[in-house]
Order: C-alpha cells, then structure tokens, then sequence
C-alpha cells in the first residue's frame, strides 16, 4: 500500500470510494445512497468555486479566529531536556477545538444544499458544541445525538450545547457512548434525509463524511506549515507531529499539508485504564477490518463482527473504529499509532497545565503524554509539535474526581 | 428447477393474494424459542425472514434492536442462526427461508464460508441492509452461483436509473422500502402513494416479485395488499418482547398475530 505524492489523501481512493483497496467506502442502507450521492456532487462542485472558498475563508478567519497560536513550550523542553517541544494551541479556535472547522463547513454546505434541519453525534461534547454554535450563527435548527454517558461526564458541552438552542437526544442504546450516538445519528439521518442535513463529526462514516471533515481541519496543517517556516526558516529535518486519535479528525488536519514531506506523524490512541483490557486503540491492538457506521477500517470487534466495547478516560477518544485515512497511513506506513492509557494522559495533563500556559483536554493529553516519554530521547536539534486540540475545562468534573484537584 | 421463493410467490399468485413475509430475530430471546416461534408463524407465512442479530445496526429502529440486543445477550452466534434454520428446514423443507443482517458478519465469516453455510443449512436467499448495489454485485453473483437469492433493495430514494440498473441485476425477489425510516417507524407516506411506487416498480418489470416492508402493521397492511408481498417485521419483535415481559408463551402469541395479519391480506 502507498500514499500517492501531489493528491490529496482524501481522493486517493478507488472507484468504490476505498483507500488503498481496503479501507472506507460506503456502507450504507439503500435509502442513504441518493442523499450521500447527491452531497458527494455537491462537495466535489463546492471544493472548486472560488465563492465558496472564499466565504470558508473568511469564516475561518472572522468566526473560527484562524490562525490558532504556534507557540515553544519553554518549560516543558527544559524540565525533560531533548527535544524542543512545541503546540499549536488548536484549543484556542471558537469553541475551543478543532471541531469547529467541521461544524462550519457542514453548515455552509447545508446552506448552499437548501437544508434548513442539521443534526450531528458528539462525544466529549466538542462536535456537538460547534455544530450547535455554528448552526446558530448561521440560522439552522439543530439536533445532536449524544450518548447518554457521555452527558454524564462532560456537562460544560451539554450545557453550552442547550445555551445555542440545540436538542440534545440523549442515546441509551448500548455503550451510551459515541459509537451509539453515531448509529442513532445515522438512523436519524435515515428517516429525514429529505429535508436534514447529517455532520458526522469525524473523519468516520461514508466516505464523503470523511472527505468533508479533513478537508475542514486542514486548515490546521495549512496555518501550521507557515508557523514552521516563519519559526524554522524551513521544515526542520527531524520533526514529529503527535496527535492524539480517535476517530481521527484533529490528526488528518494536524498532519495534511506535511504528507509530501518527510515529518514523522505519530498518532496517540486511547489505551483505556491500566488495569483493564478494555482499550479504545484498535491500531496499536492490532484489531481486524471490519465495517463499521459505513465504512471498513480497523476496528475493535470479537471473532463474530460483532462491535466489542471500549473504554477511556476520554469521551472523544472512546470509539471502537479509526479513520479509514488512518488505517491507510499505517498500512502504507507514513504515520506511526501507539497509544497512551488514562492514568498517564492525566498525568500529562497535569504536568502541561503546572508549567506552561496552556491546559490540554484529556484527548491531546495523550499525545502530550507521548511527547513526554520521547523528548528525553531525543536530540536538542529535533523538534515535537504536538496538536492541543481541545481544553481541559471540559474534563473538570472527571479531574478533580480523578486527581483530587483541578488546575488550568 | 424453480427456487423455493418463486414457487411461493406463484402459489400467492394462484390464490390472488400478496404473499406474507414475516421477520424475526434468531435467537430473540433464546435458541429455542425463535425456532419455536418460526415453526409456529410458518403455517401462515409464505416466507420466513430470519434476521442475524448485529450490535451496531445502522438501520433499525428500537424493536429490532431489542430483539437483536436479547439475542446476543443470551449468546448467539452465527453458527447457531445455521443451526435454526437448519432445524427449521428439517420440519418444513418446502418453506423459503431468507436470512437478513448487516455485512461485517458475513465479511468476518468469509463470503465464501457464509455461502457454504447458507447452502448446507437451506437458507434461500439473504437481505443485507448495508450493501448497497453496485457495490453487492460481486457478492449477489456468488449468491445466484449457490442458487441463493439476493434481495436487492430499492427505496423512495432511488432514482428511475438507479432502480432500471438494481432491477436489470436483480434476482426473482426485491423488497421496496415503503418510506424513509428506520424499520418499525410509523407509517408517514399514505398507502395510496406507496401503491403507486410499487406500480412504477412494477411497470420497469412485471415479472419480478416486489415486497413492500417498513412499517407495515396490522393497522396499515390490507391497504397495501395489492403488492407481491408485504413484510411485518418491527410489530413481530414488538410482540416477542411484551410476550416476555408479560410472560406469555412467544410462539403461540405470534402464531395468533400472523394468522390475523394472513386474515387481513386474504
């Protein structure tokens, strides 16, 4: 398997929309055929006027409030000593995360679709959070699936979500985490297609969800490769970009405009409790391909086919499958995937929080976590930047019943 | 030599009436129970629909999940829905059985080893939900190699080539999905809309059989009774779990149900 240079990772795929022959296309009942069809054309003809990316852009700029900061984490580099480590403080955009870049794109593709309904699944809150501010901002009636764990254990995002106007159906199928928020996200879909739009609110699902999603979070790596250059004078010779993923939006977009390059991507999944078998990286655990929510990737299940459990610390981490895009990137072996488990992400969270000015989420908290164990490996002359894609505030109630106390 | 499917279908057609197909869940709740259930409903039904139970359904609403979840709950695996139906084919040789599930199943299986099973068991054809056309022609040609139907689905959705295309490839049976819904969704198109649908099907090619499911009840099924076929799916699963939360005996609860929904269609 092997990546093409000079084409986007999102068109490298066959004419059954797989990548690599093996991962994505879509897999979906014969009902959602026409409207994924029908956004696919749209996408495609969206992708190439000049108005709509110029009313992205502006967007981006005046309402995400691109670019996102790049900045050294001085104390960091010094207390472990190696390589110099960076973030680009992603958590800094409207909303605070990556998944506002999404979010607004959806509405804007909803809008120019003639759809006045949008709905979207949400795990840590965040893609619910921005789809529901996004859809206020541009006049759309908004519901989100989230399982009801979830809306347990990250109530700031339900309660921003409930302040922009959205209905939250709270999913009690199952796990009552992601994986069910996004199959009743689906069946919603399902029955409403005609007059609703659906934000698959990662880089999962039918292929033209996964197309939709990276291309949005490319703006990351679009703002990023300039901070590089301006910081670097160049891309440095030995770099790595960490991102942590789950489905695996923050990472295609952290990553995308260094793929023709030589940085090393190093994908950090949610290796769930230490002392549980549970786990939520079916990378790094070898799991087999399967189909799930539309797609083949790797993904958690038992012998059967039948979708096996996951468990993490973090809500948007906790999904038995990955990207399709991921599943590519490993099998060609451009990205390296291994994971980090709750106890140590904590602790990444706290030592990040208590020396810089930033205060990551426990989602990049894994990555933060793997910059932690490699820097001290590494040379001074070598660089990390991780992606801090989400802020902790969210995960305060689980901290301060985690570590006793919450600092940020 | 005729498929099972097709004789039932030509016998409904003797008869002048749509023919009943019925779907449960193998294994909901136990083993026994839906073979038991089978066995009863299939002194009314034409064609028995057997679903194999996958946690992730995309595409069904909470009846059959119910269903499928208290299968899996009490443990069934693939191995044991062949066993079902090659228990229930013991008894009744002569009745179409069609299996319906999702995909990863089959793909984990094998496609070869699942057809291998099919046919060893007596399994006459298979409905899965999540492979669309085109994308199933490869495995639909495999089916009809195994003298094993493939339904293909059409639905409100699909466009005029679209369907001509699915209809051209299409086996003897098709199933249209009445509106858009998940299964067990209320009826939210009128009947007469429904019908008129069916007759456009029906005009691309009177030969092949079309069955209407989605949100067929009791309430809802004679006005429909024009079609090949109809299929109650959701209402069947509905009835199971209130026959176990009430303690009533399934088989016989249903054996009522189908003999009254056969009465309406008459």
């Amino acid at each position: 398997m092997k990546i093409k240079r000079g084409i986007q990772l999102i068109d490298q795929h066959d004419r059954n929309f797989m990548y690599g022959g093996k991962f994505g296309g879509n897999f979906i009942p014969e009902t959602l055929k026409k409207p994924i069809e029908d956004l696919t054309k749209l996408f495609a003809k969206l992708r190439k006027d000049r108005r709509f990316l110029k009313e992205r852009d502006h967007y981006f700029k005046s309402y995400v409030g691109s670019p996102t900061p790049f900045i050294k984490l001085e104390n960091l580099t010094d207390h472990l000593g190696g390589a110099q480590i960076y973030a680009k403080v992603v958590s800094e955009a409207n909303g605070g995360a990556h998944k506002i870049y999404n979010a607004t794109v959806h509405c804007l593709i909803a809008k120019r679709a003639g759809k006045k309904f949008i709905v979207g699944d949400t795990g840590a809150g965040y893609a619910g959070k921005m789809l529901s501010m996004a859809a206020k901002k541009f006049g759309l009636k908004c519901k989100i699936f989230m399982g009801a764990k979830d809306i347990q254990r990250q109530r700031p995002n339900v309660l921003a979500m409930k302040k922009n106007g959205a209905t939250i159906v709270p999913v009690k199928t199952g796990s009552q985490t992601l994986v069910d928020a996004v199959s009743e996200c689906m069946r919603y879909w399902v029955s409403n297609c005609d007059t609703t739009h659906m934000c698959v609110g990662s880089t999962v699902g039918p292929n033209i969800f996964i197309k939709i999603c990276a291309w949005s979070t490319a703006q990351i790596s679009r703002e990023l490769y300039k901070q590089v250059k301006e910081e670097f004078g160049r891309i440095p010779k030995k770099m790595k970009l960490l991102n942590c993923v789950g489905g695996g939006s923050s990472a295609m977009g952290f990553w995308n405009e260094f793929m023709d390059t030589d940085v090393e991507f190093v994908g950090i999944e949610a290796g769930g409790p230490k002392n549980s078998k549970l786990h939520a990286a079916p990378l790094t655990n070898g799991s087999k391909v399967g189909i799930l929510h539309g797609a083949a990737q790797y993904v958690i299940q038992d012998k059967e086919g039948q979708i096996g459990s996951t468990e993490s610390i973090s809500a948007g981490l906790d999904y038995p499958g990955i990207s399709p895009l991921h599943c590519f990137l490993k099998d060609a072996k451009r990205a390296r995937y291994t994971s980090v488990n709750d106890e140590d992400a904590l602790k990444a969270y706290q030592l990040v929080s208590k020396l810089e000015n930033i205060s990551p989420s426990l989602e990049p908290s894994h990555a933060f976590y793997e910059a932690i164990r490699l820097a001290p490996k590494l040379k001074p002359s070598e660089v990390i930047i991780v992606n801090s894609c989400g802020d902790s505030i969210k995960d305060k109630d689980i901290i301060k019943q985690k570590l006793g106390t919450y600092i940020r | 030599m005729r498929s099972k499917i097709g004789i039932a279908f030509e016998k409904c057609k003797k008869e002048k009436r749509a023919a009943l197909i019925t779907y449960t869940v193998a294994g909901d709740n136990t083993k026994n129970n839906s073979l038991k259930i089978l066995n009863a409903i299939s002194k009314h039904a034409d064609i028995l629909e057997l679903g194999f139970p996958h946690n992730t359904p995309i595409a069904d609403g909470g009846q059959i999940q119910g269903s499928s979840y208290r299968a899996l709950k009490n443990g069934i695996k693939l191995t044991d829905v062949f066993q079902i139906v090659k228990k229930f084919k013991r008894l009744n040789p002569n009745k179409p059985l069609i299996m319906m599930g999702y995909f990863n199943l089959i793909f984990q299986s094998g496609e070869n080893r699942f057809l291998r099973n099919c046919k060893a068991s007596g399994v006459d054809g298979l409905i899965i939900v999540d492979l669309p056309y085109p994308e199933n022609k490869k495995f639909a040609r495999k089916c009809k190699k195994k003298s094993i139907e493939f339904v293909q689905l059409l639905s409100p959705t699909t466009s005029n080539i679209r369907m001509k295309k699915i209809i051209k490839d299409s086996h003897e049976m098709i199933y249209y999905i009445s509106m858009l819904s998940t299964t067990g969704g209320k009826l939210k198109v009128s009947p007469k809309k429904i019908i008129q649908n069916y007759e456009k099907i029906k005009r691309i090619n009177n030969k092949k059989n079309i069955v209407i499911g989605f949100g067929i009840t009791n309430k809802t099924i004679s006005s429909l009774k024009k079609a090949d076929g109809l299929v109650v799916g959701s209402q069947l699963c509905k009835k199971i779990a209130n026959s176990l939360k009430n303690r009533l005996n399934a088989a016989k609860v249903l054996d009522k149900v189908v003999y009254n929904l056969k009465r309406k269609i008459i």
